[in-house]
C-alpha cells in the first residue's frame, strides 16, 4: 500500500479563492476550532484574482433608490426564476455587510466624491451596484482575504490536489489527495468539509478559466453521493478576446460596457438595439444617446442594450458572426474609444477606469483600446450549476459536506449577473464556514475508511505503470473540443447524443493514459488525474442539457429555441446511482413565500 | 546547481507530435532539473501569431515533455504565477510575446535564480509567504460614520492603490541583488514586502506603526536604491521612488533626526 501522511483539522476547506478563504476565516474566527485550507496553486493565485468588474451589493452609495429588494429581483430575473430564492434573498440582504467588512480588513475600493465606496453599472443590475477597484477587483478581494487569513492560525496546504472525499457511513470524514511538489499522498481527517473549488471551464476549448477549473468540487461531491443541480447552465461570457489565437478566450470585462463601450458588427451597426427581450424592454434605452447618459449616471436614463444579461448578449454576438457580419477573426467589435466624442481626456479616463484591459490589449494584441475597437466573442466563463445545497447553511445532501461559491448551485439560476459572483463568494463562503464549524462542534470525530484510501492511491499511480498509453494532454484537448463543438453555446439533441458517445470513448482512453517522469511536480501526471473530474462534469452537463428541452438563460437549444413555462418549476438534479450511472431527476422548486413574491411584483 | 551543458531532446514520442516545419519554428532552451542539479535542453516548436513564451512552454509540455514543470494560472498577467528568466531577464512568461524576442537564436527559459529550485521552471517561493506573516497586519482607525463605514477621498487612496496592484510574482525579489547575490533573506524582506509595508503605512485608515520593524527586522537599510526591482515590475509599480524611498525617509525621521526625536518626546507621533 502507498504511503501517506495524515493531518487532521476540525474543518477542512478545499479551495482558496474568495469562497474558500472567506469560509476558512468564518470557520476559525472565535470558534476555537482548527481549520485547514487545501489549494491547488500557491495562496493568492486562485481564479478570483481574475475577476475584474466588481462586487454587487446594494450599498446605494451612487443611486439611493437601490436596496436589497431591487438586487434580489434583478438576480431572480437574470436567473429566469429557477434560482434558489432563499439564496437570492440572503445574498441581496447580506452582500453590503460583506463588502464593508472587506474595507475593514484593508480593501481600498474606488471612492465617490463624498468619500464612500464607488459603484458602477453592470449588466442586468438596475442601478450602479458594483463596488470595484478599477478593473482588478478580484485581486483586491483575494489579497484582502489572504492578508487577513494568514494571521488567524489557519493551516494552508498549498499546491495540493484532492483526489477523493472520504466518508464515515453517510457523513463526510475527510479527503485524500497529494502534494503537487513532491507527489506524496496526504490524508486529511476532518469533521466537516467545505468545497470551494470553483468552476468547470477547462471542459471547453475556449474559456476564460485557468487550468485549475476542472470541476473538482462538483465531481468530488457527486462521487461522494451528493446531488448536483442545474449543470446544464454554463455561462458563456459574451466578451472574450478572439485574436491573436494564443489569447482566445481571455476575459474582457463587462466593465468596458459599463463605462460606455458599445458592440458593433462589421457594418458598424449597434446590433444590440435590434433584439431586446420583452422582459427587459421597459428597462432598456431606446437610443444610443439615452444609453450613454445611463453610463454617465443620469438617473432618468435606462441602460443601453449592451448591458442586457450575458446569455442574451452572447447569443446576439453569435448571430452576427453566423450571419456574416462578424469581425475578421470571428468576433464582433467592442468599442470604448468612441467615447472621445463625448468626453474630454477620454484616453486618460479609459486608462484610469480600465487599466488592466488597456494593458492586456496593448501587450497581447497590439491594440490601443483608447484608439481602436477590440475584437471580442463568447468564452466559457462560469457554471451556474453545481452542488445542491441548503440555502441557509450551504450543506449538501451529504451530512458535513458543504459547498460555496461557483461550485455550489442555486443563487444564479439559469444565468448569473456580472458582479454577483464575488458577492456570492463572500456571503456564502461566510455561511458555509460558520455552518461547517457548527457541524464540527456538534459532531465528534469521524472514522476514515482506509480501504478507500488505498484504492484511491493505487488508481492515482496507475498512469506511471503503463508504458504504451496515450498522453493526458491529447485526451484533455479532445474532450475540450467535443464540449466546445457539441455542448457549447448553441445545443441540439443529436449533437449532444454524439457528445455522450464521445465522452464514453474518452473515458476508455483516459483509463489507459500513461505519463512520463516521476511524481515530483509532474504536470503530465496532474493532468491525467484531472481527467476523471472533467469527464464526470462533461457528462453531467451534457445529460442535463439533453433533459432540458427548452431555452433558458445560459442554456440555448436550437431545437427548442423558446422558453417553456413548464420547465420553470423544477431544477434538474443528478445523483450517482448504486450501479455507478448518472441518474437524473426533476426536483420541484419550493414555492416562494408571499413576501418575496410581493417584492418581485413591486419591482416589476 | 545548474550546469551549462545543452542536451538535445529526443523529438516527442507522443501521438501527433510531427516535426515542425522549418519556416515558423523556434528553439527554446529550457532548464530541466531539480534541487540537485540539471541542464538546459533544446526544444523546437511551432510558432503561431501572437504567441507568448508560456504558450510555447505549454506546447512543448503537451507534445514533447509531459512532465515539464511550470506554474501558471491566469495567462493574462493577473496572478503572478509564471515568473521565470527569459533570455536572462526576469519576466512573466504569459506576458512575453515571441515577436519581441529574437527567434533566430534559442530563447532561454530558466527558473528564478533567487529561490531554491524545485523542478524545471518551478521554484520554492515559500520564504515570501513566511515573510509576509511577520509583518504587522492592517489596523484601522475607528469607523468615521455611525454605520461603521469610513470616508476616504479618491486622491488619498490613489497612492496606495498603486502598491495594491502587486500580483506577487516575486520578480522584484528575484532581481534584488541583496537577495539574489548576497542571500540576505534572514535580514531583509525585499522589495515586494517593502511595497507591502508601504501600502499598510500609507493606507488612509491604518494606525499601526511599522517603522521600528522596518529598520530592524525588515532591514530596509540594505536597499541601496539601484531600482532594479522597479524595472522588472510587470505591474509598473514605481517600487523604489514611491514605496522604498518614502519608507527610508520615515526611518530616518524617526531614528536619526535629533530634532524630530525631541518633538516626538513631547508630542504624539504625527502620521501622514
Amino acid at each position: 500500500m502507498a504511503e501517506y501522511e495524515t493531518v487532521g483539522h476540525d474543518v477542512l476547506v478545499i479551495g482558496a479563492g474568495g469562497a474558500g478563504l472567506r469560509a476558512a476565516i468564518a470557520a476559525v474566527e472565535g470558534s476555537g476550532l482548527t481549520v485547514g485550507v487545501v489549494c491547488k496553486s500557491l495562496l493568492g493565485k486562485a481564479h478570483t484574482v481574475m475577476a475584474e468588474g466588481g462586487i454587487a451589493a446594494s450599498l446605494a452609495n451612487v443611486d439611493d433608490r437601490d436596496n436589497w429588494k431591487v438586487h434580489f429581483s434583478d438576480t431572480m430575473r437574470g436567473g429566469q426564476y429557477i434560482n434558489n430564492w432563499r439564496m437570492a434573498e440572503l445574498h441581496a440582504k447580506e452582500a453590503p455587510a460583506r463588502v464593508r467588512e472587506l474595507e475593514a480588513w484593508g480593501a481600498l475600493f474606488d471612492r465617490t466624491p463624498d468619500g464612500r465606496i464607488l459603484q458602477r453599472n453592470f449588466g442586468g443590475h438596475k442601478y450602479p451596484r458594483l463596488a470595484h477597484v478599477g478593473d482588478r477587483t478580484g485581486l483586491e478581494m483575494i489579497r484582502t482575504l489572504q492578508d487577513h487569513a494568514i494571521h488567524l492560525g489557519i493551516d494552508v496546504h498549498m499546491e495540493c490536489t484532492v483526489l477523493t472525499l472520504l466518508k464515515d457511513g453517510d457523513r463526510v470524514a475527510g479527503a485524500f489527495g497529494y502534494d503537487r511538489e513532491r507527489g506524496r499522498f496526504r490524508l486529511f481527517r476532518a469533521k466537516a468539509v467545505v468545497l470551494a473549488t470553483g468552476g468547470i471551464g477547462r471542459a471547453f476549448r475556449i474559456t476564460s478559466n485557468s487550468w485549475e477549473y476542472t470541476g473538482d468540487g462538483q465531481s468530488l461531491a457527486y462521487h461522494a453521493g451528493a446531488a448536483l443541480q442545474d449543470m446544464e447552465f454554463v455561462q458563456f461570457h459574451p466578451t472574450g478576446m478572439v485574436w491573436p489565437p494564443s489569447v482566445r478566450g481571455i476575459l474582457v470585462t463587462e466593465g468596458v460596457r459599463g463605462e460606455g463601450g458599445v458592440l458593433r458588427n462589421s457594418e458598424g451597426r449597434r446590433f444590440m438595439f435590434d433584439d431586446v427581450p420583452d422582459n427587459y424592454r421597459a428597462q432598456t434605452a431606446t437610443d444610443p444617446d439615452e444609453g450613454w447618459r445611463y453610463t454617465q449616471g443620469d438617473k432618468a436614463a435606462r441602460r443601453p442594450p449592451e448591458l442586457l444579461t450575458r446569455d442574451h448578449v452572447a447569443r446576439c454576438i453569435m448571430r452576427e458572426v453566423r450571419e456574416g457580419r462578424g469581425s475578421p477573426h470571428g468576433g464582433v467589435y467592442l468599442d470604448i474609444a468612441w467615447i472621445k466624442d463625448r468626453l474630454p481626456n477620454a484616453a486618460e479616463h479609459i486608462k484610469k477606469k480600465l487599466p488592466s484591459m488597456y494593458h492586456q490589449f496593448k501587450q497581447l494584441a497590439d491594440i490601443d483600446i483608447t484608439k481602436e475597437a477590440m475584437e471580442v466573442g463568447p468564452t466559457t466563463h462560469y457554471v451556474m450549476g453545481g452542488v445542491r445545497v441548503d440555502g441557509d447553511s450551504q450543506m449538501s445532501t451529504v451530512p458535513g459536506l458543504f459547498a460555496a461559491g461557483e461550485c455550489a448551485a442555486g443563487l444564479h439560476g439559469a444565468n448569473r449577473l456580472g458582479g454577483n459572483s464575488l458577492s456570492d463568494l463572500l456571503v456564502f463562503g461566510k455561511r458555509a464556514g460558520e455552518y461547517a464549524a457548527a457541524f464540527a462542534r456538534e459532531h465528534g470525530a469521524a472514522t476514515v475508511d482506509t480501504s478507500a484510501v488505498a484504492g484511491a492511491a493505487a488508481r492515482a499511480l496507475e498512469p506511471f505503470d503503463r508504458d504504451t498509453g496515450e498522453g493526458p494532454y491529447q485526451i484533455q484537448q479532445a474532450l475540450q473540443q467535443t464540449m466546445q463543438d457539441l455542448v457549447g453555446i448553441v445545443r441540439r439533441d443529436d449533437d449532444m447524443r454524439q457528445a455522450l458517445g464521445k465522452i464514453d470513448a474518452l473515458r476508455t482512453r483516459a483509463q489507459r493514459v500513461s505519463v512520463d517522469g516521476n511524481r515530483e511536480y509532474n504536470p503530465g501526471w496532474h493532468t491525467a488525474l484531472d481527467l476523471g473530474n472533467l469527464l464526470t462534469i462533461a457528462e453531467a452537463i451534457t445529460r442535463c442539457a439533453l433533459e432540458r428541452r427548452e431555452s433558458r438563460g445560459g442554456h440555448f437549444r436550437d431545437d427548442y429555441p423558446s422558453k417553456d413555462a413548464s420547465y420553470g418549476t423544477f431544477n434538474i438534479v443528478i445523483r450517482k446511482a448504486t450501479d455507478g450511472s448518472m441518474q437524473l431527476s426533476r426536483e420541484p422548486i419550493a414555492p416562494m413565500p408571499d413576501a418575496l413574491r410581493a417584492v418581485i411584483a413591486e419591482m416589476g | 546547481m545548474a550546469t551549462t551543458t545543452v542536451e538535445k531532446a529526443t523529438p516527442g514520442a507522443a501521438a501527433g507530435a510531427a516535426p515542425p516545419s522549418a519556416t515558423n519554428t523556434a528553439t527554446f532552451r529550457v532548464w530541466r532539473g531539480d534541487a540537485t542539479g540539471g541542464a538546459f535542453r533544446d526544444y523546437v516548436t511551432e510558432v503561431t501569431p501572437g504567441m507568448v513564451v508560456l504558450d510555447a512552454i505549454h506546447q512543448i509540455q503537451a507534445e514533447q515533455a509531459n512532465d515539464l514543470a511550470v506554474r501558471w494560472n491566469c495567462k493574462a498577467g493577473k496572478c503572478g504565477s509564471c515568473s521565470a528568466e527569459i533570455n536572462g531577464k526576469p519576466r512573466l512568461m504569459c506576458m512575453t510575446r515571441l515577436n519581441d524576442l529574437d527567434l533566430e537564436k534559442p530563447v532561454t527559459v530558466e527558473p528564478m535564480h533567487t529561490f531554491p529550485r524545485v523542478k524545471d521552471l518551478v521554484t520554492d517561493v515559500s520564504w515570501n509567504y513566511r515573510v509576509k506573516k511577520r509583518i504587522q497586519q492592517f489596523t484601522p482607525r475607528p469607523p468615521d460614520a455611525p454605520d461603521g463605514t469610513w470616508r476616504m477621498q479618491q486622491s488619498d487612496v490613489d497612492r496606495v492603490q498603486e502598491f495594491r496592484k502587486c500580483i506577487e510574482c516575486f520578480l522584484c525579489q528575484d532581481v534584488c541583488h541583496v537577495l539574489r547575490e548576497h542571500q540576505k533573506q534572514d535580514a531583509f524582506i525585499g522589495p515586494r514586502f517593502l511595497v507591502y509595508v508601504a501600502a499598510l503605512e500609507m493606507h488612509p485608515l491604518d494606525v499601526a506603526d511599522r517603522v521600528p520593524e522596518l529598520k530592524e527586522a525588515q532591514g530596509i537599510g540594505y536597499c541601496n536604491i539601484t531600482k532594479c526591482c522597479t524595472k522588472v515590475c510587470p505591474e509598473g509599480i514605481t517600487i523604489t521612488d514611491n514605496a522604498i524611498i518614502p519608507l527610508k525617509e520615515r526611518v530616518v525621521d524617526e531614528f536619526y533626526d535629533p530634532i524630530g526625536k525631541l518633538v516626538k518626546i513631547f508630542s504624539r507621533k504625527r502620521r501622514s
